[in-house]
């Protein structure tokens, strides 16, 4: 028995040294919300560009963000790249982003980054009206999210209440037009009886394979599954709700520079390289996203950015998503 | 006791973070938080899911146990494996199936079916192993007295189980408290999400922190009353000659129709998710099958899963060994403290653990121990629970005589209690291994940076939308779970006979 276990032991200890030997020696760590298929080829361009070796660790934005949080000033990350403003603005809340150099950020547009500029976006992300033309003739759509509660909707809108984007689009409205509104849009919402599905990409599938009519979701999610399937299989459409309307919310990708950290020239041509021409191309082309450097084309076939697009609002208070979530349970979507 | 005690220390480091996030800012606070009418609800609901899910499961696990191990059901052995691996498939995949394939899927009665659908090994492991190792004579006796099969199995086979299935669903309990994945998906509002909520939105640690106690209160009053349950039954055999392997019981015209009930729990629990992965890679055009990298992931996760249940199945010795032998009052203490891990979200535990290394073994944190550590905190209770059912069958009296002939207690040990308790530590090793492969919330925060397992593989490819990616590892994910499993009906059969 015991000969047995040192059998089973020994190799097993061996292998675990080596996996923890291995991962040392990075001249940057990077806590990344983002997916791995979204960075890590950003990575691997920066490491050559620069000779500096990123580590990056990978995790749901918000839980990483608890995590920085938790390590405090002893945080083993130098970046913070998240998903979303609103977990970049909950790390700024704490006092554990420094600014990040002027020169690095100001080819952002003020809206996307924060007041302080203690992180900066860069991607954007719009949110549409995924839609079935085989359903909704084009002269049907709504011009505002707000026209979703009409009857004629009944039975026919999808959305995706427990996903971070939908929760962060309500909060927009919440911010932008006020609680007794973005209440009663919600019940408006709740009594045309949406179908509700666990993500975005799923609701675009939905709809393109015929099943909803149309859905909340996120720009890219058409794009990536036309590139899936093929542009021809590629029946649903994307629609642009008008102007300040909160249903055009455009909220970005960010990064932010660990006040903690010790290699801060090295976290600032990170960043740099993330708003740099050939990253931004890349967020563009590959992701479909939109880039945040001015002169940077969007992918083919996507409208560009408007300069006054989106409910005016402040990107890092999304990260409140408290009262959201309240009024989401009251209302029963949740 | 000292070794009990310092794994039972180990075992509440989650309670100290809570008590210092929670008790922060003034007791106001706290007060404000409790004192809600929602958290009264939440709390309400998430205890009757907990209680329906664990009473299910208790049902399903002993039939199952009862069926695989003691009838002669048809390939009774390939099923006794088929049926424990659904404790290797992650919650929030099995949700994520359902729903894709019925979208509206949401409340309390999905949630239900695919928390029980996975959590009944938790009973059905311990049920099986005590079944398999039980001394027959009892049930003979009765037989001998008159009763059919069917009536000894009521009246004495079922009275040797019932502590293997009590602590069985007590984990079942836990567990389902704790869940995430499974509720989120499938929209039930339970107290565990709230928590997540906490964290997720206002990023404020203290609501999360003085939700996390509240609910170890409740734990608490659980792991309780069940002690009271217990009662102070003997169940060792009387010892005299050998055990003798059981006859199978005779189905008769039910052998096939029974067949039904492992069939339909396997196809629902492994076969729906694990179908559903495979047909997305089959769709995906783009699915990129890296197999070097999967293979890396599959080792780490053999690696860790394997570490963590050889540590974490240590450490439930001298616990599980102490509740067995002693009454004491601080012996019960020590044993449910190993409980309490189980029952926080794995988040919960996950920071602790970054509040704690960071703070006082700075050079260890994110490294491969400190993960295994983490592993031991939340999966202690399935290893101590194991150990305890074995040594409540083991005869003290051997031991004693052991003593009286003057051996050292390291040598009684080594020469008697090991080996009598060795199918226990098995079995909860293999439970606890099983339980490691999914992790995930530790696995994230913990793990060496770029350490990556087939549940973290999992997780990027269906965050990344990449569904069909997703089905090789998961997939791999329950073969890992075949092994011990397996090891542990053959480990079962060597040592019966």
């Amino acid at each position: 028995m015991r000969r047995r276990l040192a059998g089973v032991a020994l190799p097993l200890l061996l292998l675990a040294a080596t996996l923890v030997a291995c991962s040392d020696g990075a001249d940057l760590t990077l806590y990344s919300g983002r997916a791995e298929f979204q960075v890590k080829p950003i990575l691997e361009q920066f490491e050559k560009a620069t000779g500096l070796k990123v580590s990056a660790r990978y995790g749901a934005s918000a839980e990483l963000a608890a995590q920085i949080a938790e390590e405090g000033s002893g945080s083993r990350a130098d970046v913070f790249w998240a998903q979303d403003a609103g977990a970049l603005g909950s790390v700024d809340k704490l006092g554990l982003f420094g600014p990040v150099p002027q020169d690095v950020v100001s080819v952002v547009d003020r809206k996307y980054r924060a007041p302080a500029d203690n992180w900066t976006g860069v991607s954007g992300r719009a949110r549409v009206v995924v839609y079935d033309p085989r359903k909704v003739p084009a002269a049907e759509l709504p011009a505002s999210v707000f026209d979703l509660t009409q009857p004629k909707w009944k039975g026919r809108i999808a959305i995706a209440p427990t996903n971070g984007s939908f929760q962060s689009f309500v909060t927009a409205m919440l911010i932008a037009e006020g609680e007794p509104r973005t209440r009663s849009w919600l019940q408006g919402i709740k009594a045309n009886d949406p179908r509700n599905y666990p993500s975005n990409d799923l609701i675009v599938k939905a709809a393109n394979d015929g099943h909803v009519d149309l859905g909340l979701v996120n720009h890219y999610y058409l794009f990536q599954l036309q590139s899936e399937i093929g542009p021809d299989k590629t029946m649903a459409r994307n629609h642009y709700t008008a102007g300040t309307d909160p249903g055009a919310l455009v909220n970005v990708a960010g990064v932010g520079i660990l006040k903690s950290s010790k290699k801060q020239a090295d976290a600032a041509r990170f960043v740099e390289y993330l708003l740099s021409e050939p990253a931004q191309r890349h967020f563009a082309e590959v992701n479909f996203e939109y880039p945040l450097r001015p002169g940077v084309p969007t992918a083919a076939g996507l409208p560009p950015l408007q300069a006054g697009q989106g409910p005016p609002i402040n990107l890092g208070d999304l990260a409140d998503l408290d009262h959201t979530l309240d009024l989401l349970r009251s209302t029963g979507l949740l | 006791m000292a070794l009990a005690g310092g794994v039972a220390l180990a075992a509440l480091l989650p309670v100290a973070y809570l008590a210092i996030r929670a008790g922060g800012g003034g007791w106001s606070a706290v007060a404000d938080t409790l004192f809600l009418e929602r958290t009264a609800r939440l709390l309400a609901r998430s205890l009757g899911l907990a209680a329906a899910v664990s009473g299910a499961s208790a049902v399903i696990g002993v039939a199952l146990a009862w069926l695989t191990v003691r009838c002669d059901l048809p390939g009774r052995r390939v099923w006794r494996v088929l049926v424990a691996l659904p404790l290797a498939v992650p919650s929030y995949v099995a949700a994520f199936a359902f729903v894709s394939n019925v979208p509206d899927l949401a409340g309390f009665v999905p949630t239900f079916v695919v928390l029980t659908l996975l959590s009944y090994p938790y009973v059905f492991l311990p049920v099986a192993a005590v079944l398999e190792h039980v001394d027959p004579a009892l049930e003979d006796a009765a037989r001998s007295l008159g009763d059919g099969p069917l009536t000894a199995f009521r009246r004495v086979t079922l009275r040797q189980i019932r502590p293997a299935a009590a602590t069985g669903s007590l984990l079942v309990c836990l567990y389902v408290l704790s869940d995430f994945g499974a509720v989120s998906i499938l929209r039930f509002d339970s107290f565990t999400r709230v928590i997540y909520q906490s964290y997720q939105s206002s990023f404020d640690r203290r609501p999360a922190a003085i939700l996390g106690c509240l609910l170890l209160v409740f734990t608490l009053g659980i792991l309780v009353a069940e002690a009271r349950t217990r009662g102070r039954a003997r169940y060792y055999g009387g010892s005299r000659g050998a055990r003798r392997q059981p006859s199978p019981v005779g189905l008769g015209r039910w052998r096939w129709p029974a067949l039904a009930a492992p069939v339909v729990i396997v196809g629902l629990a492994l076969a729906a998710p694990l179908g559903t992965a495979l047909r997305w890679l089959a769709e995906s055009v783009q699915a990129s099958v890296d197999l070097g990298r999967i293979g890396r992931a599959g080792g780490a996760t053999v690696v860790a899963s394997g570490l963590g249940a050889a540590v974490t199945a240590l450490g439930a010795v001298p616990v599980g060994l102490l509740a067995a032998r002693s009454r004491s009052r601080l012996a019960g203490i020590i044993e449910r403290s190993a409980f309490v891990g189980h029952a926080l979200p794995g988040i919960v535990v996950a920071l602790s653990l970054v509040f704690f290394t960071v703070r006082f073994m700075n050079p260890l944190y994110q490294r491969l121990p400190v993960l295994i550590f983490a592993y031991g905190v939340l999966f202690l209770p399935l290893a101590v629970s194991s150990v305890y059912g074995s040594a409540l069958q083991a005869p003290p009296a051997l031991d004693e005589v052991a003593r009286s002939l003057g051996k050292r207690p390291i040598e009684v040990f080594r020469t008697i209690t090991a080996p009598l308790i060795a199918p226990g530590v098995g079995a909860g090793a293999a439970l606890v291994f099983l339980t490691c492969l999914k992790e995930l919330p530790a696995t994230l925060l913990l793990g060496p940076t770029g350490f990556e397992t087939l549940a973290t593989r999992v997780w990027s490819a269906t965050q990344a939308g990449a569904y069909g990616d997703a089905a090789l590892p998961a997939l791999l994910l329950v073969a890992a779970g075949v092994l011990p499993t397996w090891a542990l009906t053959r480990r079962g059969r060597t040592t019966a006979t």
